[in-house]
């Protein structure tokens, strides 16, 4: 059932850049785009916060860890995303092995505080960075080059890339959570004392999570940065860990696709708001508001729960 | 007699100003059913914590199977063969009676860094889990949510899964805690069915309980081991008597 759903709208993301073609608002492309990109960062921060229960307020450094790869790739010379996006997905892995190795030492508040202020350092590591733009960020000279006569400037073809990654890495998020590695990380999250007590190394387990979630979101930041064809410390910026958290808030903490939900809501809600008003904010405040005092499992919740109810 | 298979030398433990394990020395032999009694506040608890990992001692040392395992983690003690269930009831309360004990039976089959083939194919380990709910008297509970069963199932689930690592050494705290007769009965058979299988320290309130499972019981009050023996020697044991039993004494 789950995965036929999914297989549809799989299909459907596929066609929509088609229709978009048809009626000339390929504008749109470029927006979806964008779209999956921070469904995919949303996502792994759902593994590690969902499905790890390690509320981490410092995701957006993995994010921007994965941009500035690619970014300071390129300045470099290195523009082939064979070499940058598989980088920034271990620079950014690596990364968060060292904060996690150290933040996963606390609980509760002190391991939100302590992930919030090693993002905040890496944020003021970037902003030192002259030779990289400091303050002012660094633009991309051009999209990452993947070969096979793709060019990635094409908006549409960006697309189906991004699109056909977002969809891998949900599929293999799917797998893990489901075998033994998901299975015992989501038991760490509902009794890690138990778990010790029945032999499992929980600080290495959840480590290993740590790691993979910020290895997907420097993919994500990759991509985030071929999208905008410009990076800067603001991509590391605490509010950016805030977004990401909200998304997965709004789509529903410890589902597959919470994420993805979320990243599709706000990044609308911002886009159709903002038309109207600069204080879109509010109205967002609003839904986040709606979302958790009635519906704490978010939008996935509700979903599954409306599925369930019909059958 | 049998080779000792826990011994604690001199163990320490204190907070603050409250000295909490007051250099215990004491020994269990292999394959018995030992039993460790004391008023509240006796320390059984905070010894058992040292015994299993969960806390850590200020002094001396625990050797297990002549290996120093003072140093040693929760879950390293668990793969040395020292496991424990909680007095206060610590299960996967989401997850069905299989799920739980097929964790606990995953802790010891090989590595869990796998991220390709679903758990729930791993037949094996689910049949090993259900043959681990029948041990643990929950047969035809098998796939009830553990949050829903009853509060004597869910202590049996405990011990259940305590006795799913296959340790050789099982600390159970209170096996009895908020056990009506009738599940303490069941709780008592469970036990009793372990015996000479397991080495097995037993710390519970349930007199009638102790009396009748343990080979040896010791005796705990403010942080000193005062008395060890057979129960019929601890029965009569003056001291014994004067600590904790009160002057009626017992039974």
């Amino acid at each position: 059932m789950r995965n036929r759903l999914a297989i549809g709208v799989l299909l459907l993301l596929i066609a929509f850049p088609l229709a978009a073609k048809h009626w000339d608002q390929l504008f749109y492309v470029s927006f979806a785009s964008r779209i999956l990109i921070y469904a995919l960062a949303a996502s792994s921060l759902n593994l590690i916060l969902g499905y790890g229960g390690m509320v981490s307020f410092g995701h957006a450094a993995f994010l921007g860890t994965g941009a500035y790869t690619v970014a300071i790739l390129m300045d470099e010379g290195v523009s082939s995303a064979w070499v940058s996006w598989p980088l920034a997905f271990f620079v950014s892995a690596l990364f968060a092995l060292v904060i996690g190795a150290v933040s996963l030492r606390t609980r509760g508040v002190y391991f939100i505080m302590i992930t919030l202020a090693f993002a905040q350092m890496a944020y003021y590591l970037f902003i030192s960075l002259r030779a990289y733009g400091g303050e002012d960020g660094l633009n991309l000279a051009t999209r990452s080059r993947v070969g096979f006569g793709l060019d990635l400037a094409s908006d549409l073809t960006f697309y189906y890339v991004v699109l056909a990654l977002a969809a891998a890495c949900l599929y293999l998020m799917q797998r893990l959570l489901n075998a033994r590695f998901g299975q015992v990380v989501q038991a760490i999250r509902d009794n890690e004392t138990r778990m010790e007590a029945i032999g499992f190394p929980t600080y290495r387990y959840k480590l290993i999570c740590f790691a993979l979630a910020g290895g997907a979101a420097g993919l994500a930041g990759a991509l985030l940065a071929n999208q905008n064809g410009f990076v800067s410390p603001n991509l590391l910026q605490w509010t950016q860990s805030g977004t990401l958290m909200i998304m997965v808030i709004l789509g529903g903490v410890g589902y597959l696709y919470g994420g993805v939900l979320g990243a599709v809501v706000f990044l609308v809600l911002e886009e159709a708001l903002s038309a109207y008003t600069v204080h879109w904010q509010l109205g967002l405040g609003l839904a986040l508001l709606a979302i958790v005092l009635y519906a704490r499992q978010g939008l996935a919740g509700l979903l599954a729960d409306a599925v369930a109810g019909r059958r | 007699m049998a080779d000792v298979l826990l011994r604690v030398d001199g163990l320490f433990k204190h907070f603050g100003g409250v000295i909490a394990t007051d250099h215990v020395h004491w020994s269990v032999p292999e394959g018995e059913m030992h039993a460790l009694i004391g008023p509240n506040g006796a320390g059984k608890t905070t010894l058992i914590h040292q015994l299993s990992g969960a806390l850590r001692a200020d002094g001396g040392r625990i050797l297990f199977a002549g290996r120093d395992i003072t140093r040693s983690s929760l879950h390293q003690r668990v793969h040395l063969g020292v496991a424990r269930s909680y007095q206060i009831t610590s299960i996967f309360r989401g997850a069905t009676v299989v799920h739980n004990l097929a964790l606990a039976v995953l802790a010891r089959s090989g590595s869990s860094l796998r991220f390709w083939r679903p758990l729930a194919r791993e037949t094996a380990l689910f049949e090993e889990a259900r043959r681990l709910a029948r041990q643990a008297g929950l047969g035809g509970r098998e796939y009830v949510v553990a949050g829903r069963l009853a509060h004597g199932e869910q202590r049996q689930l405990e011990v259940g899964l305590a006795l799913a690592t296959r340790a050789r050494l099982l600390l159970l705290d209170e096996p009895m805690a908020g056990l009506g007769p009738e599940e303490s009965q069941r709780m008592v058979a469970l036990i009793a069915a372990l015996k000479g299988s397991i080495t097995l320290l037993l710390v519970e309130h349930d007199m009638d309980a102790v009396f009748r499972l343990a080979d040896r019981i010791s005796v705990l009050d403010s942080g000193r081991i005062i008395a060890t023996g057979t129960p019929e020697a601890i029965r009569n044991d003056a001291e014994v008597k004067r600590a904790y039993l009160g002057e009626d004494g017992i039974a």
